[in-house]
């Protein structure tokens, strides 16, 4: 008797568990899918800024040390871009994922 | 040496190494091990690793000596020990145990301090020894 | 409340079979909420198991003997340590603890890896769910931990007084975590053969689980040889037994396996080699699972001590057949992406030290089967002992040692000779000099074996000194830190590469203890009456006198009566005392008289051990409870029905009738060199583990930065 109870309640409590993402089906999928898409957009849009920026100094519109200032904040801006990419796409980067 | 050959040459080389040791794994095995018989299985004349479960209630101190009896795993033919030596802790009726020794007048007369009891595993339950 | 326990357990097994389900389904449709769903699956698993693992604690905890596996593993008079522990004494408790951690270790490893490996996480899921579900249903099917008794009895059997050793009841549950670690890297393996990702991605996302998983083994195994050492009343710390070859060769692989990965992470070379050796790990963890399970090898034919050694075997050639299979049929992603340069290379002699540790691994597996071998080959059943064991596992061992002292020495791809002569000579030296030394000093030369060991063992200690020595002075040149601030930072920067060479280190500190205590110990076996003396090593031993002590010792085993002596030790001026004692446990056979019961029981020794650096005094006693066999038998006859009380007495005036007119007792007394070394240098290898496993976030964080700004470059250069 104790044990039907418990076999039904428990199978209740983790089918729910385990339905939950089903139900939500393809809205995980979908909200990657435009994260993605603006994370790459983002990562064109910095790559420009970083050559803009580059020219800008080429053509003497930026001091060096203006650019140099400019050009680190930018590339760190980059590598964040590219990590946030790398870990929806599922790549592990070298040294180990686990932190 | 063109490279495949030395490949070749490696490959055979690493073959031949290790036949050699396999067959030295064998034989050292077959010519080192001692054969282990059952008390339905001695006779007098030569020694042997006598194994098999300790007779529940056989266990007897007398003096020095510790007598039992030991019978087959799986059968009822039994034959009396005399020790002398250490007896390990897990020494007790109906443990599985291994003695050198040879038999004397219908008695197996053991080595000194050859008695080893083969340790109950942590997990196997007890009901084994009944 | 045991309905609900063996309901978590078969919710459990459901629930893992349908993760391995719904994340292949996943996997193959591309629907990613199959994949999750699947994922989370192994999370509820992990929270059913912890629960079913919480209610069978509960009931040990309260002495609930109407489930079967307290009344049989338990009992109230069980010191409440040994009541926690006494679950995965038992097979059933045992085999619940197994699919616990794997579920815990399996969702550890899931949520870290949930947002990467996108194409290998799924398989390994399912390779896990598979895992789990196999021991659920051992436990659904055959073995149920919640098994009750229709009428409870009132006392239950107590746990073997064998096991009641702090020692023993850590052992079980560290080599367990070890077994359970190596699952990791062996489902993300499969996963990513499946998925046909060969590339290391696998390997970084779970190499430090198999760090982990080799640290907890190597702790296990260790713990068994201590205890072994001071519970087991003969001496020695390691006897070739079956059941401790069995934990030996998965770690022995899985050392193999921690060397071999770093060839393909850095080089990209012997892919097959490492999904073969994760595959033989993991087989072998099982094996070992089994082996200690069925009681196969101690007794050929009693298959049916255990019942599920045949599902055990089964399950076995599943893995190995399906493993193998798979590596076929993947061979041509396996191709290496680089060839071995020379043979002078570190990959070279990563890839020897690989054949020698699978080469023991082969020789111990011989071994401990040769009763089956010799059985199926002669018909006759025979068995191998130490001395063969010793005699092919010592030259390897050597190699090994040898090998621990140039592995970290040599430079990947090539290096000239002149150039390991000049990193070489010191070491070399310093090895020469100790040889030099023992010969001169010791009579180390009576055993050519150990004092070749000695030798290495100093050759490998100064090439890890002198590791650290050239970092750290490099590093003072650079930053211009101190000492211990430069040492301090090198390793913290380089945990992986400095903690392996600390591992290096202990592990020759660890073999010149067994050097040491395997050809120079000196035993005696004497009988002595108080006041007798006797000589061992040096030391003079005298029986001062009895002692007979009840209810409880000191050690906390709950051992109702103590039987011991008091000794006097001198040597060069020094005095000190020893006790050692033996311990009797009350036996539960009602056919036994109500005194004697108590002296029919199980029996250990209480050893005592003298520690020491240069040796230690180990001496153990076996009092000889005979001359009290008559007024024993007096009592039986005499107080059959008498209240406990009175039995309390009785037996009270019995042991102060030993105590006051002692028989001559037994006594064993090994005067053993260097032992001590073989537990520090396990804890120095634990040490390095540890370091080489621990997080360094600050490190990795650099190296990553550095790889993606080298990508940006990259990328930007490209346009």
């Amino acid at each position: 008797m104790e044990y039907a109870l418990a076999l039904v309640v428990l199978a209740l409590v983790v089918g729910v568990v385990l339905s939950l993402p089903l139900r939500r089906r393809g809205e995980e999928q979908h909200r990657e899918e435009t994260m993605l898409a603006e994370l790459r957009a983002a990562k064109e849009a910095k790559y420009r800024e970083i050559r803009d920026a580059e020219l800008d100094h080429q053509m003497g519109k930026l001091s060096d040390a203006d650019w140099r200032s400019v050009d680190r904040d930018l590339r760190a801006e980059a590598i964040e871009i590219l990590r946030q990419l790398d870990r929806l796409e599922g790549t592990v980067p070298e040294g180990g994922m686990d932190r | 040496m063109d490279p495949s050959r030395k490949r070749k040459l490696r490959l055979v080389v690493a073959l031949t190494t290790a036949v050699l040791l396999a067959t030295a794994l064998i034989y050292t095995s077959f010519s080192a091990s001692t054969e282990a018989s059952k008390p339905s299985e001695i006779k007098p004349g030569r020694s042997y690793d006598l194994t098999g479960k300790v007779v529940p209630g056989s266990i007897r101190h007398s003096g020095d000596d510790l007598r039992f009896r030991v019978r087959d795993r799986d059968g009822t033919e039994s034959v009396p020990v005399t020790y002398t030596g250490v007896v390990p802790d897990p020494f007790r009726d109906g443990r599985e145990v291994i003695v050198s020794g040879e038999l004397e007048r219908g008695t197996f007369v053991a080595e000194r301090d050859s008695l080893v009891t083969k340790c109950p595993s942590k997990f196997t339950k007890d009901e084994q020894s009944s | 409340m045991a309905g609900v326990g063996s309901a978590c357990l078969a919710i459990a097994l459901l629930t893992a079979l349908y993760s391995a389900g719904a994340s292949i389904f996943g996997a193959r449709t591309g629907r990613r909420e199959w994949v999750t769903s699947g994922r989370r699956a192994i999370y509820c698993v992990a929270a059913l198991c912890v629960a079913a693992f919480g209610l069978l604690e509960a009931a040990f905890l309260r002495s609930d003997f109407s489930y079967a596996l307290v009344a049989e593993g338990s009992s109230t008079d069980t010191p409440t340590f040994y009541k926690v522990t006494a679950l995965w004494a038992t097979q059933d408790g045992s085999l619940l603890l197994w699919a616990t951690l794997l579920s815990l270790f399996a969702s550890a490893v899931l949520f870290l890896t949930r947002r990467s490996l996108r194409d290998i996480a799924p398989y390994a899921t399912a390779v896990l769910g598979c895992i789990a579900a196999f021991f659920l249903l051992l436990m659904v099917g055959w073995e149920n931990p919640f098994d009750t008794l229709a009428a409870p009895p009132a006392e239950g059997a107590g746990l073997n007084p064998l096991l009641r050793h702090p020692a023993m009841m850590i052992h079980p549950p560290m080599l367990y975590t070890g077994y359970v670690g190596f699952s990791i890297p062996f489902a993300f393996a499969i996963g990513a053969l499946v998925a046909g990702r060969t590339g290391a991605d696998w390997i970084r996302a779970t190499r430090r689980f198999a760090l982990i998983a080799w640290t907890f083994l190597g702790t296990g195994i260790m713990l068994g040889a201590l205890w072994s050492y001071t519970e087991l009343g003969w001496g020695g710390y390691w006897a070739w037994d079956p059941v401790e070859n069995a934990s030996l060769m998965p770690w022995l692989v899985g050392t193999a396996f921690l060397h071999s990965i770093m060839v393909q992470e850095k080089r990209g070379m012997l892919k097959i080699w490492n999904v073969s050796l994760i595959c033989a790990t993991f087989t072998l963890a099982l094996l070992g699972t089994f082996l200690v399970r069925s009681g196969i090898l101690s007794s050929i034919h009693a298959f049916g001590a255990s019942t599920i050694g045949v599902q055990f075997l089964i399950f076995i050639g599943l893995v190995i057949a399906l493993s193998a299979g798979l590596i076929i049929s993947r061979l041509p992603l396996l191709r290496s992406e680089a060839k071995l340069d020379s043979l002078l290379s570190r990959e070279a002699f990563f890839l020897l030290n690989n054949l020698v540790l699978v080469g023991l691994c082969l020789v111990i597996m011989w071994g401990t089967f040769f009763p089956l071998i010799s059985e199926a080959i002669t018909g006759t059943e025979a068995s191998v002992g130490p001395p063969w064991f010793n005699r092919l596992v010592t030259p390897l061992a050597l190699v090994l040692v040898l090998l621990t002292g140039i592995g970290p020495v040599l430079a990947w791809r090539r290096f000239t000779p002149a150039a390991l002569r000049r990193v070489l000579w010191p070491p070399v030296s310093a090895a020469a000099l100790a040889l030099v030394l023992l010969l001169a000093f010791t009579n180390a030369a009576d055993s050519p074996a150990s004092l070749a060991m000695f030798c290495l063992v100093a050759f490998v200690l100064t090439v890890v000194s002198m590791e650290l020595a050239r970092g750290t002075k490099a590093r003072r040149t650079m930053t211009g830190e101190s000492w211990p601030r430069a040492l301090g930072r090198l390793t913290g920067r380089n945990r992986r590469r400095y903690g392996g060479y600390l591992v290096h280190a202990g592990i020759a500190v660890l073999f010149l203890g067994v050097a040491g205590s395997s050809a120079f110990l000196d035993q005696r076996d004497v009988r002595l009456k108080p006041g007798d003396s006797f000589g061992v090593n040096g030391y003079q031993v005298t029986y001062r006198e009895a002692t007979a002590k009840l209810g409880g010792d000191s050690a906390g085993t709950g051992a109702p009566i103590s039987f011991g002596a008091v000794l006097d030790v001198r040597k060069d001026g020094e005095h000190f005392v020893m006790r050692p004692s033996r311990n009797y446990y009350a036996s539960g056979d009602p056919s036994l008289g109500t005194i004697s019961r108590f002296f029919e029981g199980e029996a250990t020794s209480e050893v005592d051990v003298r520690w020491g650096l240069k040796r230690d005094l180990w001496l153990a006693v076996q009092p000889d409870i005979g001359s009290l066999e008559k007024p024993i038998q007096e009592a039986d006859a005499k107080f059959a029905n008498s209240p406990g009380d009175v039995q309390a007495l009785i037996i009270a005036a019995l042991a102060e009738r030993y105590r006051s007119d002692p028989p001559p007792a037994a006594f064993r007394a090994i005067a053993s060199p260097l032992v001590a070394w073989i537990w520090l240098g396990g804890a120095i290898v634990v040490l390095g583990a540890l370091v080489a496993a621990w997080p360094s976030p600050e490190a990795r964080l650099r190296r990553v930065r550095s790889l993606y700004s080298a990508r940006l470059g990259r990328d930007l250069s490209r346009a």
